[in-house]
């Protein structure tokens, strides 16, 4: 038996991310936590440097809201929607501040996170080659094969200070089981020097135990366990809800206009104390809309008993 | 051939431009095994081609799937839908490392925002300076490593003089370089799988790229002129020295499109 580390979404934003931290919050359109991103936005940090391949609405909310001084990604947009135009106003035209910018590709930021967990200098990758990426990042550099068969480009690695993972479940030790879309979350999670898990559900130890292949972060990494069902909304959790596609064609015009953005972040962010709030003002047919059509249930194996 | 995706009953001959670019970009697909799928119009055709010409084609989306068998079209490349059902779920490191870098995907199924008459792709920036660009684009995303080691290149995005450049602004993905002879090359000493740029299909018609390495246009679609090519493009195109019209989409290919894969005209508008 563990410790536990269940906690507060207030009380692990507050204690584990701290102002000019590198944070990432991961998850490839699957699993997505808004709702550490808005408590993020609520507790108003700042300087903080987001990490994520893709920023996604998240980003572009956290951005509006102040939180971020520098942006490291790899894909900047609302998928099949456009762009992301409060963090454009920052890049294309320094409103209300200039946004620093680090970029690369998805598997150069796969290959970072890859790196920073598990202590290499670098990462080696054949991305790269007579493109324009690495005169617009000098980080991303050409290297040569030890072994005498050519070069490579390098990325560095990437160690978060904090790394948020939204899962379907944990026990309350940190022990995170994941299905659907892994993304890099693992690899996000090991590189971090803190980890904050929230889950869909909280489990005993030995649910966890009873499909250990499952288990992607152990809670030997893990330093919160949040539980918040429906964390991930607008973006979905595999087998419990879908992602909100109106959501994400909504936030186009919202964006477009700042002061549209900021009574948003008012009504949905600093004027709610938390995801419960969030689903109650969201309302139960909206939320009823998102549940799968259907099961569809995963064979169950069996491991044996070696005793 | 109207610009507005029509209405009418599914049996409607009447189709749009957008409709038979789908259509043509999916018919490319035929006899091909395993296709990387990317952002945006390559989602519908793939899909369209799964129904049609290549029932076995393996799908295999960025996002960590190989083998999806997606019930409806997704409306993200990270859709729940290209999981339940899947051959396989795998990390993201697993996908670019050994699916992609180790060289299994056939096809890279790509847009674009700028292309060159070398198949260069720009999705990064607009205007000259990186640092305070006129208008942010979203990147590479998984573009650069998919045109370098994709066996070979497919291409689908409407033409027009702001997209069909002489010069792109930033190159993010690799064609054929500046020629075929200098991205054999390039290709053959820096030990890339990719063969780079086969097919660009648009919205006026289909080109594969010639022995130069540059795009010819193969054929046009039905109503499509070549004054109209030559509107949309910002170079002399070469042609074929017989180019053909491109067929017309099926009844059933359109029943496909607006019934069962995209009834909200998400790709088609």
């Amino acid at each position: 038996m563990s410790t536990s580390k269940v906690a507060t979404m207030r009380d692990a934003v507050a204690e584990i991310v701290r102002d000019g931290d590198t944070v990432a919050i991961e998850g490839f359109t699957h699993l997505i936590s808004f709702a550490a991103g808005h408590e993020i936005i609520r507790q108003r940090k700042r300087d903080l440097t987001l990490a994520r391949l893709t920023p996604d609405l998240i980003y572009d909310q956290m951005v509006a809201g102040g939180v971020a001084r520098k942006l490291i990604f790899s894909w900047l947009g609302n998928p099949g929607v456009g762009g992301l135009n409060a963090i454009r106003r920052r890049i294309e035209n320094a409103d209300p501040a200039p946004l620093e910018l680090e970029e690369y590709s998805h598997f150069g930021m796969v290959g970072r996170y890859t790196a920073g967990a598990a202590n290499l200098p670098f990462y080696p990758l054949r991305s790269y080659f007579e493109t324009d990426l690495p005169k617009a990042n000098p980080l991303i550099r050409p290297i040569e094969s030890p072994y005498g068969d050519g070069m490579v480009y390098a990325v560095p690695p990437l160690r978060p200070d904090v790394t948020v993972v939204h899962a379907q479940r944990a026990d309350a030790g940190g022990n995170t089981q994941v299905w659907g879309l892994l993304g890099c979350q693992k690899e996000a999670a090991f590189a971090a020097e803190r980890v904050i898990v929230v889950v869909e559900e909280l489990v005993d130890e030995a649910v966890i135990r009873a499909d250990p292949n499952r288990t992607i972060i152990p809670g030997l990494v893990v330093d919160a366990v949040v539980v918040e069902p429906w964390g991930a909304h607008p973006s979905y959790v595999q087998g419990a809800y879908d992602r909100d596609n109106r959501f994400y064609l909504d936030w186009d015009p919202i964006s477009r206009d700042e002061a549209a953005v900021q009574a948003w972040l008012d009504e949905w962010v600093y004027g709610l104390d938390g995801r419960a709030a969030y689903l109650d003002r969201l309302g139960a047919d909206r939320v009823a809309s998102l549940l799968p059509s259907g099961r569809a249930p995963s064979g169950s194996v069996d491991y044996g008993q070696y005793r | 051939m109207t610009d507005a995706a029509p209405n009418g009953a599914p049996s409607s001959t009447v189709f749009s431009k957008s409709e038979m670019m789908i259509v043509a970009a999916a018919r490319e697909l035929a006899g091909q095994h395993v296709c990387f799928v990317g952002v945006g119009l390559p989602n519908i055709a793939v899909n369209l081609a799964k129904r049609t010409v290549t029932p076995d084609l393996e799908l295999v989306y960025e996002a960590g799937v190989f083998g999806a068998e997606p019930a409806r079209l997704p409306l993200s490349i990270g859709d729940p839908t290209i999981v339940t059902g899947a051959t396989a779920v795998t990390s993201m490191y697993e996908l670019f490392s050994f699916y992609l870098q180790g060289g299994l995907i056939d096809v890279g199924f790509l847009g674009a925002a700028q292309i060159d008459r070398f198949g260069n792709i720009n999705t990064t920036v607009i205007g000259d300076d990186y640092a305070h660009p006129k208008t942010r684009l979203p990147g590479s995303g998984g573009a650069c490593e998919i045109a370098i080691n994709a066996r070979q290149v497919f291409v689908i995005m409407r033409q027009s003089k702001r997209s069909f450049v002489e010069r792109i602004d930033f190159r993010t993905s690799p064609g054929n370089l500046g020629g075929a002879e200098n991205a054999a090359r390039i290709r053959r000493e820096q030990g890339w799988l990719g063969m780079g740029p086969s097919v660009v299909v648009t919205d006026l018609g289909i080109y594969h790229f010639d022995e130069t390495g540059e795009m010819r246009l193969d054929s046009l679609h039905p109503g499509a002129t070549l004054e109209a090519v030559r509107d949309t493009i910002g170079w002399e195109p070469r042609l074929a020295a017989e180019v053909v019209t491109t067929p017309e989409p099926t009844a059933e290919e359109l029943r496909l499109i607006r019934v069962e894969l995209d009834p909200g005209g998400a790709y088609t508008k």
